[in-house]
């Protein structure tokens, strides 16, 4: 892999918030290294307060490293700022327009700002706000505002994408509508770097994930190595009445197939590689033991109990 | 150029244009040039009555001694006379109203008869509806500079549009010029509604020279505009921002001779209301108006406002927080 192929390096990023009154120093970003290729959709897993949003806003530029090194497309913020801010398009976490503009007038004005970039009805043609271009900003619902914000980091038809957790709080519908404008932006040899708490989100889109915990990766790999790192790819959860003997999770870990075994409040969660080959055996060690099946299911394993195995919490709080 | 930075803000525009034209109307139709209030007096006798009758400027009824006292205590009448001798006058000397009764009743009874001749002058630009239509100028170029630059400003931060901004490769420089070139558009429209109001509704003068006018105004709305800027520089969320403006805004509004001539205030701080730019302004746009002071008269208060504007928008652009 040469550097000249990398859209983004940060090596040991460290970033502290100074302490201010009422809350002490806080360390967001704690030795963060992370390369992202050219041409990849790259997504930033953690639960709030991770430091994605820290990390994502010093590769943007927003934010000065306490420590580190950033290079965003072979260039440095400190001598490339205005080369660097034409090729990158930005989506911030939360970003509110003032309530009497027109959408078409939102991204003209994103659009004046940049030397190059696409026509604003095409790029609101991208994100299907075209029939809306004439409304005010008040009157687009959640997920219109969010394609609208993608629209503004579009229209410089930048190099690099950078979205922050760009589907928290939609409907399924307008979550799916953003994947596709991700989606078609990646197919055409584009760079995205996204930030997400949603596991199904970066299985989609995300042809690597780094998993973020306490200001550091804990995890990297694409979606499939990370949840093949569990060892097994399903899931079975079975929750049992009470009384079991002492022995019952290494009873549990003795059946066939199973690669890990967790104990959850009410329920055991084992990752096994074949349901059929495991299966069977839980179910007559239920039985020897008299015990009641309160409730079974399985699933594919997901990058939520990737993240689960490496942390032990739950990844939505 | 990209300085295309509108927000429309239909609300504001009330509070920007029609709120300084209501205010104008009400308070100088309040002060409209009525004739002067009669006082009323009461007398114990109707020699007396009839003595005083004539005049305009007095109304006279006859009451009983301790009906008098009662009135003169309410407030009803300001002066009570009882014919003596030695006349007697009853009054209170606190009540401004009181002492001009004695001394129209005095001045009647005793020169009864030497008729002297009167001439009443009330003139354009004496009246209280000119004084107050420059001080409405200038307090209105002061709240739309602090409210529009100051709180415009903290709103963007506060919904993270600065952020935003900034992650473009939009020009510092060109955000805070939108916000000089909306105020100077502003105040164009401003200064225009408000005078020609006055000239033509109150027949409000202008003396003095128009340009030297919106000299003046231009200097208040970039002394303003940068105060605005610097209490924006740093402030995080609307409530401080809310607190730090009238902080400014309300000192200046009582005493700065916007509703009422500074002179009312005690000697002691007299120079403090000198400094403050609203003075400044409202004393330098009253001399022009009304009293048609050329440009060498107010320059000290427009290099006064000029001052300030370049310190406030120097320290306002250095510490700025751009994010």
């Amino acid at each position: 892999m040469s550097d000249a192929a990398l859209a983004i390096r940060c090596r040991g990023l460290v970033h502290r918030y100074p302490a201010r009154r009422g809350s002490p120093e806080v360390q967001a970003v704690n030795g963060l290294d992370l390369e992202v290729k050219v041409g990849e959709c790259f997504g930033l897993l953690g639960p709030n307060g991770a430091g994605k949003t820290t990390t994502i806003e010093v590769l943007e530029g927003l934010l000065e490293p306490t420590g580190g090194e950033v290079e965003v497309l072979g260039r440095r913020w400190a001598s490339d700022e205005p080369v660097l801010r034409e090729l990158l398009g930005v989506s911030l976490q939360q970003t509110h327009l003032p309530d009497r503009v027109k959408v078409k007038e939102v991204v003209a004005l994103f659009r004046s700002f940049f030397k190059r970039g696409k026509d604003p009805l095409e790029v609101l043609d991208l994100v299907s706000l075209r029939d809306k271009s004439e409304s005010w900003y008040e009157g687009l619902s959640g997920g219109q505002m969010q394609r609208l914000a993608v629209a503004c980091a579009l229209v410089s038809d930048p190099e690099l994408l950078f979205l922050d957790e760009p589907t928290t709080g939609l409907d399924p519908q307008s979550r799916r509508q953003l994947w596709d404008v991700i989606a078609d932006f990646k197919a055409r040899g584009r760079t995205v770097l996204l930030t997400t708490h949603y596991m199904d989100e970066a299985e989609k889109l995300c042809d690597r994930v780094a998993v973020v915990d306490h200001g550091k990766v804990i995890a990297l790999g694409t979606p499939g190595q990370l949840i093949a790192s569990l060892g097994g790819t399903e899931v079975i959860e079975i929750s049992l009445s009470s009384s079991l003997p002492a022995d019952f999770e290494a009873s549990l870990r003795a059946l066939p197939g199973v690669h890990a075994v967790r104990k959850e409040p009410d329920a055991f969660a084992i990752t096994v590689e074949q349901l059929h080959a495991t299966l069977p055996a839980l179910l007559s060690l239920v039985a020897t033991l008299q015990a009641t099946v309160l409730r079974l299911s399985t699933h594919h394993a997901t990058l939520e109990d990737v993240f689960v195995s490496l942390t032990g919490r739950a990844l939505r709080e | 150029m990209r300085l295309r930075t509108f927000w429309r803000e239909t609300g504001a525009v009330f509070w920007t244009f029609g709120f300084p034209l209501a205010l104008t109307l009400v308070l100088g139709v309040a002060f409209r040039d009525r004739p002067p209030d009669a006082v009323s007096i009461a007398v114990q006798s109707e020699a007396l009555r009839a003595a005083l009758s004539p005049s305009k400027d007095v109304r006279v009824e006859v009451l009983a001694e301790p009906a008098a006292r009662e009135a003169l205590r309410t407030g009803r009448i300001s002066l009570f006379i009882q014919p003596g001798p030695p006349r007697t006058y009853l009054f209170d000397p606190t009540r401004p109203d009181s002492r001009l009764a004695r001394a129209l009743a005095e001045n009647i009874l005793d020169h009864a008869h030497a008729e002297a001749a009167e001439m009443r002058v009330t003139e354009p630009g004496a009246r209280y509806v000119d004084f107050l239509v420059p001080g409405l100028i200038g307090s209105n170029i002061m709240s739309s500079g602090m409210w529009g630059v100051g709180y415009v400003i903290v709103e963007l931060r506060n919904k993270r549009l600065i952020k935003r901004l900034v992650a473009t490769p939009m020009k510092k420089t060109h955000f805070l010029a939108s916000f000089v070139l909306m105020r100077l558009f502003f105040l164009v429209v401003e200064l225009t509604i408000l005078l020609s109001f006055g000239y033509f509704v109150f027949g409000v003068p202008i003396r003095g020279s128009l340009p030297l006018i919106a000299g003046l105004t231009l200097l208040g709305s970039l002394c303003f505009g940068g105060m605005g800027l610097l209490v924006a520089s740093r402030a995080q969320n609307m409530p401080t921002i809310n607190g730090l403006i009238n902080l400014i805004i309300m000192p200046m509004f009582l005493g700065s001779g916007v509703f009422f001539s500074t002179s009312k205030f005690p000697p002691v701080v007299q120079p403090f209301l000198r400094v403050l730019p609203l003075t400044a302004l409202n004393d330098a746009l009253r001399a022009v108006m009304l009293q048609g002071a050329g440009i060498s008269a107010v320059l000290p208060k427009a290099a006064l406002l000029s001052g300030i504007a370049v310190v406030t928008f120097s320290i306002a652009v250095k510490v700025f927080r751009w994010r």
